[in-house]
C-alpha cells in the first residue's frame, strides 16, 4: 500500500506501524473521574469505579471492525514520527483520506469544548 | 458407506462407479434445535460432536459458500499444544488428543501426522521463556523436550549454524505436534455429521437474526427464514460482521495472514520448525510442497490478500534459518482473514442475547483447535454450561481483568 | 548434445530427438514436452548440479547455455524404466481422494508404515540440502506506465506511450521479446512481422525513458499500483561471473570476514526482485492454449498446436516426422499450414466441428467432426484411433482446444473474470470490475482480442490513452496494420466416446473420471473439485488444465462454465525463486547490526558479545586464565562491588522531552507520582499500558523547568517512543511538549562501586562538586568532563552500589570508555558486561525483561502501592480490575535453594510441597536466576501466588523439562543491602 502523508507525500506503507481504529483517539474523559480532587479510589462509590472500568473497557477492547471504509491510526515509524488518521477501505484497501492525527484530535477537542 | 481398503478394492473393480455422496445436499427445514452459522472446521466439528457425543442431531450447519472455504481450507495445517497459560494449555492438549483419534472417530483419513514441532531459541532469555513454557506443557499433560544447539543440529543438520545473524542456541520440541491435511478435516467432520443426521446446507448466507425481547429465535438467510432454539455463530474472520447483525460489538479485529507453498520437492524437512529470530515457520506436506508462513500483515483487512513486504520478510526469515531453500520456488500464496482477539485467545461463550452463542477470536491458531473447539462448543450448546477446559474463553474476561495473553502484547490484536 | 544460441532446453531436446523427458506425479506415466512456454506441465528437469541444482525447472523456458546440465527427476531407476511405473497399473485404486478413505487401520500404521511410504513418493525434484550459493538482489522501479507482456499488443502500447514521453517499463518473461510474433508467420504493415518487431524494439531501445525488461516476469499485482517482478539476470549464463563487485561492504564485522564465504560478495546476482511502482498498467499478457481431453491424451508427442508452431517457426525444429492435428478452432489450422509451409508431412487434420474445412492444406487428410478416442505408444506417441475406428500413424499430435486470455493479474485483487461465449474463454468484463488492480487496463489477447489486428489496435490505443490521461501528448502515429485472421472457435472440450482415461491435469494425473468421481461424491464447488482431485495444484498451476476441467464439471452439473465460475487466481503468475524474495537479507546480513559506542574497544579487550535485539552488547570480558564464563562474571561482579565497574548502557532508550507542559505530560505517562520532580533530580518511573499491565520502567531526570530526559529499557525503546507520541499527538494534542528520541545520540556508561566517585573525580571538570551532599543519590546535572566536553551525570544505580551514569555525545563514546578505564586503572576498575549486570540486578531484586514480559502488573511486581490513586495516567483505571488486584495474585519474590549448593534454573514452576505437579497446582514460575558471588549461592527471582506473605515457606521448584525438582525457600526479592546503604554512600 501507499499512504499519502499530508506533509511528506506518498510513502510505502512498510514505513508505518499500525495501531488500529481511530476510535482510540476518544479516550474516556478522566476529568469526570475525580482524580484531581484527591478522592481515593476506595472512597468512591463502587458504581463510579465500575463505570470507569466499563468505559475504559469499551474504549480499549471493543471494535466495530467494519468491512468497508474505516478510520485508523498509522504511525510513521521509519519517518517523521507523525501519527496519521487514514481513511481506508478494509475490503479494497483503497485510501480515501489521510490526516494528521494531532489535527483531528485538536479539532475534536475544540468540538467537545464547544459542546 | 464405510471407507476402508476393501471398499477401495471393491469400488476399483466397479470402475469407481459405486461411491456415494460424502454428505447430502438437503433443503433447509423451517426449524432446527440448533443452527450452526458457519460451515468451516469449527462449525462442522461442532455439528459432529453435538450429534455423536451429545445426541442432538436436529441440527443444521449454514454455510454462505462451500464448506471449508474459510481458514480451514487455507492454513499451514499445524497442530500442537505448546501453550503457556493455564487457560489455554489443557484445552489445546485436549484438542491434540482428539486429533490423535480423529480418523477412527470420523472414518475419514485426515492424515494426522505427528512428526514434531520445534520452536527454536536464539538467546538465554528466549530459552528461559521456553523452559517456562515447556514445563507448563508438561504440567498440562502435554509432551515437551528441550534441545540444545547440538540436539537441534542432529535433527536438522541443514539449518544455518555457521553464518547466522542470530545463532541457534536450542529449541523446544513437542514430538506430538505435527500437521493434518486441512481440507480433509472439514470434509471428514461434514461427512460424519451428515451420517448422524445433521443437515449441511451450502450456499446459504445468514443475513440477520430474529431477536425479540433479548431472545434470538432464528435467522434470516438467503434461502429464507429458519427458526431454531439455539443459534451458534462460528464464522472466524467474519465474526464482527455477523455479530453486528445482532447488535453486538466484539473484542476482535479482522487481519490478513498470508501463507505460502513451494513447488513439490523430495522430502527434506521431516517436522515443523519455527524460527525464533524472525517471522518464519515451515513444514513439508505429504505431497512435497514446503508450507510456510510468518506474521500477519498488521492492518485490518477483509481482502484475503496481503502485501509484498510481508512476503519478503517471511522469505528473509526462511533464508536466514535454512538457506538451502533458496532455489526452491514459491508456487502459491494466499491471505486469510484472521479473527484476532484482544489477548490472542479465543471465545466460546453465550452472548448477552438468549439463544445466541459465539465461538471465535481464534487469531491465526484456530486450525489446531478445531476438534476441541467443536467439542467444547457442542458442550456449551448442549448443556448451557461451559466445558471445563474452555471455561476461560469468556467474552467478559476483559471487563474483569482475566486476560489470557500468551505473548504479553496487550490489547492490540496485530501484536498477538 | 548440441543446440543453438536462442534455443531453449526444450527446443534443443526436440531437435535431438528426445521425447521422453519426465514422469507424471502420481502414476509415473511417461511425459514429453507439451508446450513452448511457462505453462508447461510436463517437461520439468533438475537443472545444474551440486549446490546450484534447481528442481522442477521447465525445459520450455530454460535458455540454453554452453555446458548446461540437466537431469530428469521423479523416477526410481532410469527414466525410461521407472520402477514406480507400476503405479499406473494400480491406478483404479488411486482414484481421486483415495487416501482419505484408507490407511486408517491399524491406527499405529499410519505413522509407521503408510505415511512414510506416501512421503517417500512425494515431490518431484530435489534440493541439494546445501546453502543456496546464489546471490539475489532487490530493487525498486518507478514508472508512468508498466506494460506487462511484449507481444504485439505490448509493443504497440509501448511505442504509443513511449513516443509521448511517458516513462515506460516493458516487461516480458521470455528472453526474446515479441510474444506470438516469434511463433507465427504474420505480416505487419505489409512486411514480415519479424522486421516490425526488430524495428519496434530498436526504437524503444533508443528511448531513454523506456526500460525494456526481458526475462522479467511480473508475477503479482499488489495494492496501489505496486507490482512484484523477478528478473532472471544470470540464469542463462554458463557460469557465474567471478568478478568481485562489492568488496568494500561489510568489512568491519569480524565475524563476516572469515565466515561469510558465500559467493554473494563476488557474483552478479542470479535474480533480482523488483518492486515496481506504476501510475498505470497495461496488461498485454497474451493467451495460453488449452488442450482437448481424450483417451490416453498424455503421451509424449502430444503437444499444444501453438507450441508446435513455436518449435517449427521460432527454433526450426520439427518435433516429429508424421504430424496430425486435432482442433476445435481455426487457429489449429495455422499449425497445419506452417508445417506444410516448412515441407513437413501432415497426415491428418481432425476438426471437431461439423463445418466445411476453413482451409485446404496440402495433402493432409481432413476429417471434419472427427474425434480421437485413444492413442498408442508406450513411451511416445505412435498412433491415434478415431471414434470411427480409423487408426492414423503419427508421432506428433498437435492439439488445440482454443485459447485462454492470461487474465491472472487482473484477479490478484479478488475480482473474477466473466465467461465470453464467442471465444469460449474467461475475460475481465468491461468495465473492469471492482477489486481489479487500480488503474489497470488490458489490450490484445489478454483482453479477449485474439487476432493480431485487434491486438495491435488495442495496444496502440491503450498506450496512447494512458499516456494522455497522465498528461503526456501522444504523437499522431497510427496503429500498425495487420490482417484480421480467422479465429473462430467452438466449445468442444472432451471426447465423451473415449472409454480410456482422458487427462486434464497432466502433471498431477487428474483425469475426466476423477472429476466425475469428485462430483459424484458431492465435491461439487470448483474449489472442492480442485482440492479433492488436486487439479491445478502442480507447478504449472493448472494453466492448461483448468478450463477443460471446468467444462467437464459444468457438463456433469448440467450447467455452463459461466455458472460454474472459476477458481481464484492468486500470485505468483509463475513460481518465483524463494531466494529472490530474501535478497541479501540472509546469513549475518539477515538484520542490521547495531553497535554501542564502546564496541571497538570491547572487541579489542576480547569481550564475548551477545545479541540484545539488534544490539550487539558485551556479555562479559574474559581475562587470561579464566576458563569458564562464570569465573569471569563472578570476578566482574565482585570487582564492581568491591572497587568499581564500568558498563556500556548506551542501548537504553533515551527520549528528550521539552516544553511548558512536559512535567504534566510525563505525569500522565507514568503511573507513579511524577508531578513534583525537582530540577536536578531523577526519579524511577513505572509505565503502564492502557490495559494496566506494566509496559516499561526507567528513570526520568529533570534537567530544567521544561526539560526532561526519560530512559527506557533497551528492548522497548522504539515502542515507548511510539506510545509517547501517540499520547502527545492523539490524546493530549493541546499540551505544549516535544519529544525527540536520542538513544543513539548519547553514549552512556554506568560507573558503579565504592570507588565510583573517586574515578569520576578524575574525569569530571573540577568546577563540579561530586560529594554526597552536593550530588546525592538520584541527583542529575549537565556538566563538563575532560576539559569542557558536554556531558550529563545521573546518580542512579541498577547494581545497588554507589553508582553514576555518565552520558556524553555519542562521538565521544569510544574516547570516553578508554579515558574511564585508564583513569580507573589504579582503583582496579573493571568493565562488566550484560551477565554481571544481570547478576547484580537480581541480587538487588530489580525486575528486567524476564519479569517485564507484558503479562505482569505493578501489583505482581510488588509495586502496587506506587500506582497513584490521585491522578489519571495511562493504565491506572484498568489496573483496578478485580482479577488484577486479587490478594493471592502472583507476587515477585526471591528464592534460594534449601540446599545452598544447588543451582536454580529459570523456567521452573512452583508447586506446593507434596502436591502433584499439574496445571491446577501450578503456583507460579522462576523468572530469573543467577549465581551470586556476593552471597556465595544461587538466587532466583520469580512470581508465586501471594508471595509477599509467604517468606520463609518452602516450595518445590519443578523443572520437569530438565528432570529437576528442588526445594526452594521464598524470601524477599532484595537479596543484598535491602536498606540501600551502599547506593546512598
Amino acid at each position: 500500500m501507499i499512504i499519502d502523508h499530508p506533509l511528506l507525500g506518498p510513502r510505502d506503507a512498510s514505513e508505518f506501524t499500525y495501531l488500529g481504529d481511530a476510535a482510540l483517539l476518544d479516550r474516556p474523559d478522566t476529568a469526570l473521574l475525580d482524580f484531581a480532587d484527591g478522592a481515593d479510589g476506595a472512597d468512591r462509590a463502587d458504581g463510579a469505579a465500575a463505570n470507569a472500568i466499563r468505559q475504559f473497557h469499551d474504549y480499549l477492547y471493543l471494535r466495530d471492525n467494519i468491512a468497508g471504509q474505516t478510520r485508523e491510526l498509522w504511525f510513521h515509524e521509519a519517518g517523521d514520527g507523525s501519527w496519521l488518521v487514514v481513511t481506508r477501505d478494509t475490503v479494497t484497501h483503497e485510501i480515501a483520506k489521510v490526516e494528521m492525527a494531532r489535527d483531528v484530535a485538536l479539532a475534536k477537542k475544540h468540538n467537545d469544548e464547544a459542546k | 458407506m464405510r471407507y476402508n481398503a476393501l471398499q477401495i478394492l471393491v469400488q476399483a473393480f466397479r470402475r469407481n462407479q459405486g461411491w456415494e455422496r460424502a454428505w447430502r445436499d438437503p433443503e433447509p427445514q423451517p426449524y432446527y434445535d440448533i443452527l450452526i452459522v458457519g460451515g468451516g472446521g469449527h462449525g462442522l466439528a461442532t455439528a459432529h460432536y453435538l450429534a455423536k457425543v451429545y445426541g442432538i442431531s436436529n441440527v443444521a450447519v449454514l454455510e454462505k459458500g462451500w464448506i471449508g472455504s474459510g481458514n480451514v481450507g487455507r492454513n499451514t495445517t499445524i497442530i500442537r499444544s505448546n501453550y503457556l497459560l493455564p487457560g489455554n494449555g489443557p484445552f489445546y492438549e485436549f484438542s491434540l488428543k482428539l486429533w490423535e483419534s480423529l480418523e477412527q472417530d470420523l472414518n475419514f483419513n485426515a492424515m494426522v501426522s505427528q512428526r514434531g514441532i520445534l520452536n527454536l531459541f536464539h538467546s538465554d532469555a528466549q530459552r528461559d521463556a521456553f523452559v517456562r513454557r515447556g514445563n507448563a506443557m508438561l504440567l498440562a499433560g502435554a509432551d515437551a523436550v528441550l534441545l540444545d544447539a547440538s540436539g537441534v543440529a542432529k535433527m536438522y543438520p541443514q539449518l544455518d549454524y555457521e553464518n547466522a545473524r542470530f545463532p541457534i542456541k536450542g529449541g523446544l520440541l513437542q514430538p506430538r505436534g505435527g500437521t493434518v491435511r486441512h481440507d480433509a478435516v472439514a470434509w471428514g467432520y461434514a461427512r460424519s455429521a451428515d451420517q448422524h443426521g445433521v443437515d449441511i446446507i451450502q450456499n446459504c448466507e445468514v443475513k440477520g437474526f430474529t431477536i425479540e425481547n433479548g431472545v434470538c429465535s432464528g435467522v434470516e438467510t438467503s434461502r429464507g427464514p429458519i427458526k431454531a432454539s439455539k443459534i451458534a455463530v462460528c464464522v472466524a474472520g467474519s465474526s464482527s460482521r455477523v455479530m453486528a447483525a445482532a447488535g453486538l460489538r466484539l473484542p476482535i479485529e479482522s487481519h490478513v495472514l498470508q501463507a505460502f507453498v513451494s513447488e513439490g520437492l523430495k522430502p527434506l524437512i521431516p517436522g515443523v520448525i519455527t524460527f525464533g529470530a524472525g517471522h518464519f515457520y515451515i513444514s513439508q506436506s505429504d505431497k512435497g510442497g514446503l508450507v510456510f508462513g510468518g506474521d500477519i500483515d498488521g492492518y485490518n483487512s477483509y481482502a484475503q490478500r496481503g502485501g509484498l513486504a510481508v512476503v519478503e520478510d517471511v522469505c528473509e526469515g526462511g533464508m536466514a534459518l535454512m538457506p538451502m531453500i533458496g532455489r526452491a520456488r514459491l508456487l502459491r500464496m494466499w491471505g486469510g482473514i484472521m479473527d484476532m482477539s484482544m489477548d490472542g485467545s479465543p471465545f466460546i461463550d453465550k452472548t448477552s442475547i438468549d439463544g445466541l452463542y459465539f465461538n471465535g477470536g481464534w487469531c491465526y491458531g484456530g486450525f489446531k483447535a478445531t476438534p476441541a473447539s467443536g467439542r467444547c462448543y457442542a458442550h456449551l450448546l448442549a448443556t448451557n454450561e461451559p466445558h471445563p477446559l474452555a471455561g476461560a474463553y469468556r467474552l467478559d474476561r476483559f471487563l474483569h481483568g482475566r486476560m489470557i495473553d500468551e505473548k504479553g502484547a496487550g490489547a492490540q490484536p496485530n501484536l498477538h | 548434445m548440441r543446440g543453438y544460441e536462442g534455443d531453449t532446453l526444450a527446443s534443443a531436446l526436440l531437435a535431438n530427438g528426445e521425447r521422453l523427458i519426465a514422469r507424471s506425479f502420481k502414476t509415473h506415466r511417461p511425459r514429453g514436452i507439451f508446450s513452448a512456454g511457462s505453462e508447461e506441465p510436463n517437461a520439468l528437469v533438475q537443472l545444474r548440479r551440486s549446490a546450484f541444482t534447481e528442481p522442477n525447472t521447465r525445459a520450455t523456458t530454460t535458455q540454453l547455455y554452453n555446458g548446461l546440465a540437466a537431469s530428469s527427476q521423479h523416477h526410481r531407476g532410469s527414466l525410461k524404466y521407472d520402477l514406480m511405473a507400476f503405479m499406473d497399473l494400480v491406478s483404479p485404486l488411486l482414484s481421486a481422494g483415495f487416501y482419505y478413505k484408507t490407511f486408517m487401520w491399524p491406527k499405529s500404521f499410519w505413522e509407521s508404515v503408510y505415511e512414510p511410504l506416501i512421503r517417500a513418493a512425494a515431490g518431484l525434484g530435489r534440493l541439494s540440502g546445501a546453502a543456496d550459493p546464489g546471490l539475489y538482489d532487490k530493487g525498486f522501479l518507478h514508472c508512468d506506465i508498466l506494460i506487462i507482456g511484449a507481444g504485439p499488443a505490448g509493443l504497440a502500447a509501448a511505442l504509443a506511450a513511449g513516443r509521448s514521453g511517458a516513462r515506460v517499463i516493458l516487461a516480458d518473461e521470455d528472453f526474446s521479446m515479441g510474444g506470438r510474433l516469434n511463433r507465427d508467420r504474420y505480416e505487419i504493415d505489409g512486411a514480415r512481422a519479424a522486421n516490425w518487431t526488430a524495428a519496434a524494439l530498436a526504437e524503444l531501445q533508443s528511448m531513454d525513458h523506456v526500460r525494456l525488461a526481458p526475462r522479467t516476469t511480473v508475477w503479482g499485482a499488489f495494492d496501489h499500483g505496486i507490482y512484484g517482478a523477478v528478473e532472471c539476470v544470470t540464469d542463462h549464463l554458463p557460469a557465474m561471473p567471478a568478478k568481485p563487485i562489492n568488496q568494500d561492504r561489510d568489512e568491519d564485522h569480524d565475524h563476516d570476514r572469515d565466515r561469510d564465504r558465500s559467493p554473494s560478495k563476488t557474483c552478479k546476482p542470479r535474480q533480482i526482485l523488483w518492486r515496481i511502482y506504476a501510475q498505470r498498467t497495461i496488461l498485454c499478457a497474451g493467451a495460453s492454449e488449452r488442450p482437448i481431453a481424450f483417451g490416453n491424451n498424455d503421451r509424449p508427442g502430444i503437444m499444444l498446436a501453438g507450441a508446435v508452431r513455436s518449435y517449427v517457426n521460432r527454433w526450426g525444429v520439427a518435433p516429429g516426422k508424421h504430424f496430425a492435428i486435432f482442433t476445435n478452432n481455426d487457429d489449429g489450422w495455422r499449425t497445419a499450414a506452417d508445417l506444410a509451409n516448412r515441407g513437413v508431412k501432415v497426415r491428418a487434420i481432425i476438426d471437431s466441428r461439423d463445418i466445411a474445412p476453413p482451409h485446404s492444406t496440402g495433402d493432409a487428410e481432413i476429417i471434419m467432426g472427427g474425434r480421437i478416442i485413444d492413442t498408442k505408444g508406450r513411451s511416445g506417441l505412435r498412433a491415434i484411433t478415431l471414434a470411427n475406428g480409423q487408426q492414423i500413424e503419427t508421432d506428433c499430435l498437435a492439439v488445440s482446444g482454443g485459447w485462454n486470455p492470461n487474465v491472472h493479474l487482473t484477479c490478484h485483487h479478488g475480482s473474477r473474470p466473466l465467461w465470453r461465449d464467442d471465444i469460449c474463454a474467461f475475460v475481465p468484463a468491461p468495465p473492469l470490475p471492482a477489486h481489479t488492480p487500480a488503474r489497470m487496463v488490458l489490450a490484445g489477447a489478454a483482453n479477449g482480442a485474439l487476432t493480431l489486428y485487434a491486438a495491435l489496435q488495442q495496444g496502440h490505443t491503450a498506450g496512447a490513452q494512458q499516456a494522455q490521461e497522465l498528461g503526456f501528448t501522444p504523437t499522431s502515429s497510427t496503429a500498425p496494420r495487420a490482417q484480421d485472421e480467422p479465429a473462430a472457435t467452438s466449445p468442444f472440450w472432451h471426447v465423451t466416446q473415449s472409454t480410456k482415461r482422458a487427462w486434464l491435469d497432466l502433471q498431477n494425473d487428474v483425469t475426466v473420471k476423477d472429476i466425475a468421481l469428485a462430483y459424484k461424491e458431492g465435491y461439487r464447488s470448483v474449489e472442492h473439485v480442485k482440492r479433492y482431485t488436486t487439479l491445478s495444484m502442480g507447478t504449472d498451476q493448472g494453466k492448461t488444465a483448468n478450463i477443460p476441467a471446468l467444462a467437464v464439471l459444468a457438463k456433469l452439473a448440467g450447467t455452463s462454465i459461466r455458472d460454474i465460475g472459476t477458481t481464484m487466481y492468486r500470485p505468483p503468475f509463475t513460481p518465483v525463486t524463494i531466494g529472490a524474495f530474501a535478497g541479501r537479507a540472509r546469513g549475518t546480513n539477515f538484520r542490521p547490526h547495531c553497535l554501542p559506542p564502546s564496541h571497538d574497544w570491547a572487541r579489542a579487550q576480547g569481550a564475548v558479545f551477545t545479541q540484545t535485539g539488534l544490539w550487539q552488547r558485551a556479555q562479559y570480558y574474559p581475562r587470561p586464565g579464566e576458563s569458564h564464563w562464570r569465573q569471569t562474571v563472578d570476578r566482574e561482579v565482585l570487582q564492581t562491588r568491591n572497587s568499581v565497574g564500568i558498563c556500556d548502557v548506551s542501548t537504553l532508550g533515551k527520549i528528550d522531552i521539552q516544553g511548558d507542559d512536559a512535567a504534566q505530560f510525563i505525569n500522565h505517562i507514568y503511573c507513579n507520582a511524577f508531578g513534583k520532580l525537582k530540577i536536578g533530580k531523577t526519579r524511577y518511573g513505572l509505565m503502564l499500558r492502557e490495559d494496566g499491565m506494566v509496559m516499561d520502567d526507567g528513570t526520568t531526570a529533570r534537567l530544567a523547568q521544561t526539560h526532561f530526559i526519560m530512559t527506557t529499557t533497551t528492548a522497548n525503546a522504539a515502542a515507548v517512543y511510539r506510545h509517547l507520541e501517540f499520547c502527545r499527538q492523539c490524546l493530549w494534542p493541546d499540551l505544549s511538549v516535544h519529544l525527540t528520541p536520542v538513544t543513539e545520540q548519547w553514549a552512556q556508561y554506568a560507573i558503579a562501586g565504592p570507588k565510583a566517585r573517586t574515578l569520576l573525580q578524575k574525569i569530571v571538570d573540577p568546577a563540579f562538586e561530586l560529594s554526597n551532599d552536593a550530588f546525592p543519590f538520584m541527583a542529575c546535572a549537565e556538566i563538563t568532563i575532560c576539559g569542557g566536553i558536554t556531558a550529563r551525570l545521573f546518580r542512579i544505580s541498577f547494581s545497588g552500589e554507589l553508582a553514576y551514569e555518565l552520558a556524553a555525545p555519542a562521538r565521544y563514546g569510544d574516547a570516553l570508555i578508554r579515558t574511564l578505564m585508564s583513569a580507573g586503572k589504579d582503583d582496579g576498575a573493571a568493565p562488566y558486561g550484560t551477565e554481571a549486570l544481570n547478576v547484580m540486578r537480581i541480587e538487588k531484586g530489580h525486575a528486567a525483561g524476564n519479569e517485564l514480559n507484558g503479562q505482569t502488573t505493578a501489583h505482581n511486581l510488588g509495586m502496587g502501592q506506587m500506582v497513584s490513586k490521585k491522578k489519571d495516567a495511562i493504565g491506572i483505571v484498568l489496573s483496578r480490575r478485580e482479577e488484577l488486584c486479587r490478594a493471592d495474585a502472583l507476587r515477585l519474590s526471591g528464592f534460594i535453594p534449601k540446599d545452598r549448593a544447588q543451582q536454580l534454573q529459570a523456567g521452573a514452576h512452583f508447586i506446593a510441597k507434596g502436591q502433584e505437579a499439574s496445571t491446577q497446582q501450578d503456583q507460579g514460575w522462576m523468572s530469573s536466576t543467577a549465581y551470586s558471588p556476593t552471597l556465595g549461592h544461587s538466587i532466583g527471582l520469580g512470581f508465586i501466588r501471594a508471595g509477599a506473605d509467604r517468606h520463609g515457606e518452602t516450595v518445590s521448584a519443578v523443572d520437569l523439562l530438565r528432570g529437576r525438582s528442588i526445594d526452594v525457600e521464598i524470601v524477599s526479592p532484595h537479596f543484598l543491602d535491602p536498606q540501600g546503604e551502599r547506593l546512598h554512600g
